[in-house]
Parts: C-alpha cells; structure tokens; sequence
C-alpha cells in the first residue's frame, strides 16, 4: 500500500492528509501528523473526502445534448465543436456575449489558465467564480 | 473581500491558524467554525484550554457558541449596529491604540462622527443586545494584547456584507489588534480553494494576484506576457452574468466545477436565465443539476487525480499530489481548457501543471517565489516575493498593504427585508457539520450521508408551539420568491422569529426562496436573512406522509398523504 500525501478538497482549512492506494484504488485515507493546519486530526469531511472519488456516477465520456438527449461523444469531437460554438457565438454577438465561470473547487493552476483563456484567447473579463456564496 | 481591500489595501486572512492557540481573546462573529471549519475551531478551543476568553456573536447557539465565555445573540443583520456600539464604548472609555490610530491610519475623525452615535443604549435598541454586555465585550477585546477577531459568511452573506467587514476592520484599527502574530483579523473563507480562486484572478476585475485590469500597467504587462490585446473594462459578476443571459446580453457560458442551480439565490431565476443560453458548457466530476441543462458535458478529474496547488484560507499555498489515474475517461481541467485554447488558435504550451505556476508567479509578486518544488514542506504562505523568501505567516507588520490604513465611517442600514405580517419569520441560511455546499461529492459519501439525510428547518419551540408545529412534522416555509416543504426541527438553538435551513440539500432547495437582494459594492447576495412564512403540513388522523426515495437521482418524493393502519399512527 502507497501513502501519498495531499490535501483535504473540502473546506478552506486546508488539512494534510494521507490517501492509502493499493492498486489504482484509494482504500483509506490518514491525517498528516505534523501538519500546521490538522495536527494529526481530521474532521468527519476530512476521513471520509476519498469515497466520492471512485463513485460509479462519476462522468466516464464527454456528453452532447441532441434533442434532449445527451449523446456520448469523443475528445477530440466534443473540442472541436465548443471551439467552434465559441467562436461563432464570438463572432457574431462580440466577446462580452460570453461568460465563464471559474471554480473554488479547482487548482490555483486551473483558475490561471480559465482567467487565460477567458481574457486572452476569448477576450473578455467576464469571469467570476462563487467566492460570495 | 472588497470590504478589506478598502481599509488595508488586501483581502486575506491577517494571521496563521496554528497561532490561534495562544491567543488571549477570540472574538467570532458570524462564524460557525467548529462545524463549518473544524480544524480551525479545534485550535479556538485549545485556546479556551490555555485561558482565552472566547466571544461568539451570532444569532443563533452554534456549536461554537456554546463553548463560548459570552455569547451576544445579535437580530440577524444588525452586526454593524454591534460593532458601533462596542467601539463606542471603546472610544468613550478612553481605550483606542491612539498611537496607533495616529501612526498607521486616516480618516479617524470622520469615522468618530458616526460611531458617536451609537451609544451602547442605542446599540442595544437595535441589536437587542444588554448594553452591558457589549460593554463587557469591548473592555475585553480592547484590554487585551492578542485578541484575534474571526468572521465567515455571516458577516459577509447580507446586503450590507461590505459595511459589516469594514466595521470588523474599523475596530481592529482602532486597538492596534492588527500586524502582530496572534493579532488580526481573519476572514475564514468557505470553499478549499476560494483564496486561489481569487488570488489567481478568477474575478471580473482583476488579474492574478489583485493587479486591476483598469490599470493600463498592469494590462500591459499580461498583454506582453500572453501576445494577446486585453479588454480593459471590468467584466460582469456572477449574479450579473444570469441578469445578462435573462436579458439576452450574455448568449454563452462556460461552468468549471460549479452548480450554481442549487448554491445561487433566486435558483428558479437562474434556472429560467440558464434555459436562455444558445450554448452551455459544464465541466465536472458528476452529472449535477446545472450539468443536466448544458449543451456539452465534460467529465474532469477529481483531487486525487491531478497535480496542482490549493490556496487555504491563512494564504498557505499547498501541493496536490496525484494519488491515482484520471477515472475512466476524464481529464484534468487544466487540459481540458488548454486543449480548447489550441483549437481556437491559441497554443498555451504547457506540458505539466508545474509549468503554469511558473508562469502565474512571473506575472503575480505576491506568488513570486512559490513554485512547486518549494512547496513540500506545507506549503509557503504569500505574501512570498522571491525565491529566497519563506512566507508569511501574518500580514500588515509595519504597514498596511495600502500604506495607512482606512477607517470607513458606516452608518446601520436595515437588511433589505424584514419580517411583517405576511411573512413574520426572518430565515437564515448556513452549513452543516455533515454536510458541504451542494452536497456533489459529500451527497455521494455513505457515512456522511447517512447523518442528516433530510433537509430541516430549525425552530424555536415557542414560535413552533403557537404554530401548533411538533418536532419532525412537516411544514412548508413560503417567501415571496418560493416556496419548500420541510421537517421541522424543534429547538432552542435558533431564537424566536428566525429559522434556520441549511443549504446543502437539492431536493429541498432552500435557495428558491432566498433573497436575491445584493450587496451594492461586492455584489454577495443576501443569504442570511428573508422573510419567510411558516405552515404546518399536519397529517391527518389515521393518515401518514409517505417519502418515496427515487434512487436513480437520489431524489426523496414525498408522496401525498397516504392510508395507514391505525395501529401504526401515534401522531
């Protein structure tokens, strides 16, 4: 079995934890023992954040809505055709007819480049994520 | 946050949470910490252990604020009102940090004007708070050298939210509680990453690392890095870009990771705007409800499975490890959007997330010495410059990050909707322990789910006797925006003329109701308080509610009133 040490995705506390792997599987998970934040405790959150991760309703493929109906598609399709949807929509009704939303949920790196991607490659600064809520 | 940047200039935690432990007094207003950030609240309490006095402000007796020396039970939305009151006996008795207040701020005198009024008499009219007791809180918090004040979304979730976060900073400043370790004023943000959301400029008016895209500096310096003209005018903000897809100005959108259906005020508004878009595009690890309503659903990593860093909330900068192989056929975000940015002409170049952090430490100085292969000692906390630099673990030592610091005269304003005849209760909105935010992942989790696996509204049991409600009998809590049936949960903890729901649950989705009235400047709805009415649902005699659990969309149906032998009913 693997330790490998991360952090707790669920509150802005920012607990070290352990995730036990064995074979791709997460099958436990252990607070870090030195850790500033949790001292070697973790909340009930925190010993449970691994078991949403293998869910079986976790999404498996990239979906397209065709009459009402989502459609399993590929990769390399489902690109092109936002990049596409984007660019038309771009096109037509100007950068600022486009709005992204951005995650607390996500990575610094993440946000970076969704706050890239809106302001460079879209070109407009309607990006915002729920940091009110 | 705009309310901090305004007074010092940076809106973060002040302090680290491993100096909670010896500090001398901790005043909490609107924080449920123990239940909403459990590891923190564990440090509140060692304090307690070592001698702190422990000063809890909020309506309702939070965990937290039964462990509390004095607990001052505020009427939801008068905070402002509080803190004037304290600082007016802070001023009148001759406690401000005067040195302080004349070496390190601005603007004392205008800000003496307006708290002059708010005598602790006054205060109490309005707070329903014993004018000896603020005077109490303030002797206390002003008398002592490390005194710590906290706050959450109970200060910020309110038309007034900025208002409430100023007059937290005012009365930091006016006792030099500010600067020093053990010393400050912490903002306790919600989500894991909320603080590197904001700090990497997922916001409309700023880049990474707050450089306003107003600024023509700062905008040439992103335009040289990325080779690309940048739009100077600040972009529209979350409520603002639903009001924009109703109205027909916003025709697209992107979601990474949010469902804004359920944690968003006003959820039938937003539903409605949602419908109105030519083309939704939802990134996320489950099929959630704003997924269910997009054009392309894209299936994205969950933590276990990507390399990254998250921002807690004392600014502690800290590395993701993968653990695992992307589930099925999912891929990190960060891919995702890059691979989208190279079809639409624009290579970004990254090879791993590594490289993006480096990138954003170049064009951020508060990040400009955190890259990942300093990080694996937990973390750096920013403030951190260069590459030589260990962090920081409290803010605002010397000066303020604006300089001197800003006290903000603020007068009490009413929340935008108070109980009358129609709607006589005020419903506050919050967490729970077992729970988190809109339940994707916790919803998901057996041994969390199994603890609160309904919705409830809590009720004071003189309010609930005179409404002929019982513990568990079901209601229907009605505003002028929606209505939701619930169980009623029968207790002492909420004070009369306020309930209580948590937000977590979709099925009962309190967020049809709530007031999408918000704050004028930082534009945070107002969560924390709606006029709601209340009706019991009771059965009937020899009746009895039938809850149908539909398991394929974890959805509880309660059914009609259905037969039931007489035996079985004790109602």
């Amino acid at each position: 079995m693997e330790k490998i040490s991360t952090i707790c995705p669920y509150c802005g506390c920012g607990c070290g934890l352990y995730l036990h792997v064995e074979d791709n599987n997460i099958v436990g998970v252990s607070p870090l023992r030195h850790h500033p934040v949790n001292k070697g405790s973790l909340c009930v959150k925190g010993w449970n954040s691994f078991e949403f991760v293998q869910h079986p309703e976790r999404l498996r493929y990239p979906m397209v809505k065709e009459n009402g109906a989502f459609k399993k598609t590929s990769w390399d399709e489902v690109i092109s055709l936002v990049a596409g949807r984007f660019s038309e929509i771009k096109e037509k009704y100007g950068p600022d007819s486009i709005a992204l939303l951005s995650s607390a949920k996500c990575t610094n790196e993440e946000n970076f480049v969704l706050m890239k991607f809106a302001r460079a490659v879209l070109g407009t600064n309607n990006i915002d994520h729920c940091a009110r809520l | 946050m705009a309310g901090l940047a305004s007074a010092f200039g940076s809106g973060a935690m002040t302090n680290s949470i491993d100096e909670i432990d010896n500090a001398r007094v901790l005043f909490v207003i609107g924080s449920n910490t123990t239940e909403q950030h459990p590891m923190i609240g564990m440090h509140m309490l060692d304090a307690v252990d070592k001698g702190a006095t422990l000063i809890v402000a909020d309506p309702r007796q939070t965990q937290i604020a039964k462990f509390a020396h004095i607990h001052l039970r505020q009427k939801s939305g008068t905070d402002v009102a509080l803190l004037n009151g304290i600082m007016n006996v802070i001023i009148s008795e001759g406690l401000v940090d005067i040195n302080f207040v004349k070496r390190r701020t601005e603007n004392f005198d205008e800000f003496e004007k307006i708290v002059s009024g708010y005598s602790p008499e006054v205060a109490e009219k309005i707070t329903g708070v014993p004018a000896d007791e603020i005077k109490r809180v303030a002797r206390l918090y002003a008398t002592e050298k490390r005194a710590m004040l906290f706050y959450s979304m109970g200060i910020t979730q309110h038309v007034t939210g900025v208002d409430n976060v100023r007059s937290c900073a005012n009365l930091v400043m006016l006792t030099a509680h500010i600067g020093q370790p053990m010393t400050g004023l912490n903002p306790l943000r919600g989500q894991n990453n909320v603080q590197g959301a904001c700090d990497m400029g997922a916001l409309p008016e700023v880049y990474s690392g707050y450089q306003k895209v107003s600024d023509a500096k700062a905008r040439r310096k992103f335009e040289n890095a990325w080779g690309r003209k940048l739009p100077a005018k600040p972009g529209l903000t979350l409520t603002e870009m639903f009001d924009g897809a109703l109205n027909g100005k916003i025709r697209a959108m992107f979601v990474m990771g949010e469902n804004p259906i359920v944690s968003d005020p006003g959820a039938t508004h937003i539903r409605e705007a949602v419908k109105k878009l030519d083309f939704l595009v939802v990134q996320d690890i489950f099929m959630s409800d704003t997924a269910e309503l997009a054009d392309v659903v894209l299936p994205a990593v969950s933590f276990a499975e990507k390399e990254g860093t998250f921002t807690n909330t004392e600014r502690r900068v800290q590395k993701l490890r993968k653990a695992i192989r992307p589930m099925y056929g999912a891929m990190p975000d960060w891919k995702i959007i890059a691979e989208l940015s190279k079809k639409m002409g624009y290579d970004m170049g990254y090879r791993a997330t590594h490289e993006i952090m480096e990138e954003a430490a170049l064009l951020t100085p508060s990040y400009g010495g955190i890259l990942h292969h300093r990080l694996d000692d937990f973390g750096l906390q920013w403030p951190c410059p260069d590459t030589n630099h260990t962090g920081t673990p409290f803010l605002h030592r010397k000066k303020f990050t604006k300089g001197l610091g800003t006290f903000n005269p603020i007068d009490f304003v009413p929340p935008a909707e108070s109980a009358d005849d129609e709607y006589p209760f005020i419903l506050t909105t919050g967490r729970i322990y077992f729970r988190y935010h809109t339940a994707t992942m916790c919803g998901r989790t057996s041994t969390l789910k199994r603890e609160e696996p309904e919705c409830f509204v809590e009720i004071n049991h003189k309010d609930a006797a005179k409404l002929g409600i019982r513990n568990n009998n079901k209601v229907r809590v009605s505003s002028r925006r929606g209505e939701i049936v619930v169980n009623a949960l029968v207790t002492d903890k909420t004070p009369e003329g306020i309930v209580f729901i948590p937000f977590h649950f979709r099925e009962a989705a309190v967020n049809l109701i709530t007031n999408t009235a918000v704050d004028p400047v930082a534009k945070i709805p107002e969560f924390k308080v709606c006029a709601v009415k209340i009706v019991p649902l009771l059965p009937k005699p020899g009746m009895r509610q039938t809850v149908l659990y539909d398991k394929k969309n974890d959805i509880k149906i309660l059914l009609d009133l259905y037969e039931e032998s007489e035996a079985e009913y004790e109602g």
